[in-house]
């Protein structure tokens, strides 16, 4: 048997886009057992539910994270939508989708620039990001913010799409797909992003299954779970179906992904297309009182919200637990047994966002 | 699978215009209600203090005494929150982001008084002052009765 002997993997890493941490026990230039650490970049915001009225905890709870903060704040508003029997207008529930969907495909765009920055494709980085920024530009026209958009609250939302950036963001969005058909050539059948994608970091259904994955990994390794399905905001109104690969390596993971942007232009037209008229909020009066869970689909997976409120401004517990997380224990099963060299991909592949999983 | 599958891409680039702009040459041109900074129109302001009272940084004081609005641009998270529990409506969140600079200045504004203000001001002071003295002849009257019960 040769030497075992344990590498520090990050939190500081160049192909790590956030801070995670892991000890790595390797055998030669093989994984044997990866022990995930966390906690580089803890800021405490679900305490802040002491010191802020739940109005204001919409915008702290978007800013948990800078790119599924619209995921985060639609999770929140709508367990506080629940709890206090607000029946949201149809027309914020279509927008609410829309800009839901335009934050999923910024987020598998980026996404696409970094696994290509990590295996060390820096020029399919920088295509995959400049078609990012013409989805960022439609959320800049409608919302106002780039990454953080700031147009929710409970009972509907602050700004409306009218038709002439109705019109723009289906231009865009013609582009957008053009551009990634060309782009999307290289990642799924260029020779040497094959060789570092293919065959690697397989984690099986039944694996998936039972350390919990969720989103893309899950359903890269053939789990059709997508809470989208749930039928929340205006997704029941909408026809489509998860997408999912049976492979379970970083090569399905990439497909799903890519699928998935397709499949989110695909939404918002829908969306567009079935959008009626009416006003955008209700008003909500008083304060919650109660407690709710909801769970949402987020570009990285499912996420669940639970507030408990007791009747006052200020709530008395929120929680929420992010994609990330329950994606770990599937990395760590993904890193047994690969070349030390795959650690950095495989690390990027679950999607990682550890400052939602932090908060 | 196949090699030089980015080729047509790399080659198409290389005759096109770059895709970022020649800052700052070429100025940005920021869309219609893009969340840049807040601003506010001091003449309206009344020095409530709603919007220190609801900013969820708390980047913004209002001092009443001297009628003083300030906000910590640093610490501002363009929520527009503000803009929306203002009663006078007299904060805007308009576009171009705040420049970075090596200290954390904040940006103050004082409303001035106009004469009509000023008058309706002394008005409320005098109508205090006489309010205050009715009070204390009413007290010392009645600690007088007591005196001689």
């Amino acid at each position: 048997m040769a030497k075992r002997s344990v590498v520090p993997f990050g939190p500081q890493h160049p192909v790590l886009p956030e801070p995670i941490h892991l000890d790595l026990v390797i055998e030669d230039e093989k994984v044997v057992e990866a022990i995930p650490n966390i906690g580089f970049i803890h800021r405490g915001l679900e305490g802040l539910t002491d010191k802020k009225d739940f109005k204001q905890m919409t915008y702290v709870i978007e800013r948990t994270c800078g790119i599924c903060s619209f995921g985060h704040g639609l999770g929140y508003v709508e367990t506080i939508e629940h709890i206090m029997n607000a029946e949201v207008p149809d027309r914020a529930k279509y927008l609410r989708t829309i800009w839901a969907e335009l934050a999923r495909m910024h987020s598998h765009l980026l996404w696409l620039g970094l696994i290509a920055d990590a295996f060390g494709f820096e020029s399919l980085f920088y295509q995959a990001w400049r078609i990012r920024e013409r989805v960022l530009d439609c959320l800049e026209l409608t919302t106002g913010g780039r990454l953080i958009f700031s147009v929710l609250e409970p009972g509907g939302v602050l700004r409306d799409i009218n038709s002439d950036q109705e019109k723009e963001i289906l231009t865009q969005l013609a582009s957008v797909k053009e551009e990634l058909r060309a782009v999307e050539k290289t990642f799924l059948l260029d020779y040497s992003v094959q060789t570092r994608l293919k065959g690697v970091g397989v984690i099986t259904k039944e694996k998936a299954h039972d350390l919990g994955c969720c989103g893309p990994v899950a359903r890269a390794s053939g789990l059709s779970y997508d809470m989208r399905k749930l039928g929340y905001e205006a997704y029941g109104n909408l026809d489509f179906e998860p997408i999912i690969s049976k492979e379970g390596d970083s090569y399905s993971r990439c497909q799903v992904r890519i699928q998935e942007i397709y499949q989110s232009i695909d939404l918002i037209r829908q969306a567009f297309a079935k959008m009626p008229e009416g006003d955008l909020a209700v008003p909500v009066k008083g304060n919650p009182n109660g407690e709710y869970f909801t769970r949402i689909e987020q570009p990285r997976g499912e996420a669940i919200y639970y507030v408990k409120a007791n009747g006052t401004k200020k709530l008395d517990r929120f929680r929420l637990r992010t994609p990330t997380f329950s994606n770990l224990a599937g990395l760590c099963e993904m890193l047994k047994d690969c070349e030390y060299s795959d650690v950095g991909i495989l690390c990027v592949t679950i999607d990682p966002c550890i400052s939602c999983t932090e908060r | 699978m196949g090699i030089m599958r980015f080729a047509p891409t790399m080659l198409r680039q290389l005759f096109e215009k770059p895709v970022t702009k020649n800052y700052p040459a070429e100025p940005i041109n920021y869309p219609e209600g893009s969340r840049g900074h807040i601003d506010i129109d001091i003449q309206q302001c009344i020095s409530c203090g709603a919007c220190m009272i609801n900013c969820p940084p708390g980047a913004i004081t209002v001092d009443r005494k001297n009628k003083t609005w300030t906000i910590n641009r640093f610490d501002c998270v363009q929520c527009g929150y503000c803009t929306r529990v203002c009663p006078k409506k007299c904060l805007y969140l308009n576009p171009g982001y705040q420049t970075p600079g090596p200290e954390k200045v904040t940006y103050s504004q004082t409303h001035i008084m106009t004469e009509a203000e000023k008058q309706k001001a002394a008005e409320m002071e005098a109508r205090k002052q006489a309010a205050i003295k009715a009070a204390q002849a009413k007290k010392a009257a009645a600690a007088a009765a007591e005196k001689k019960d």
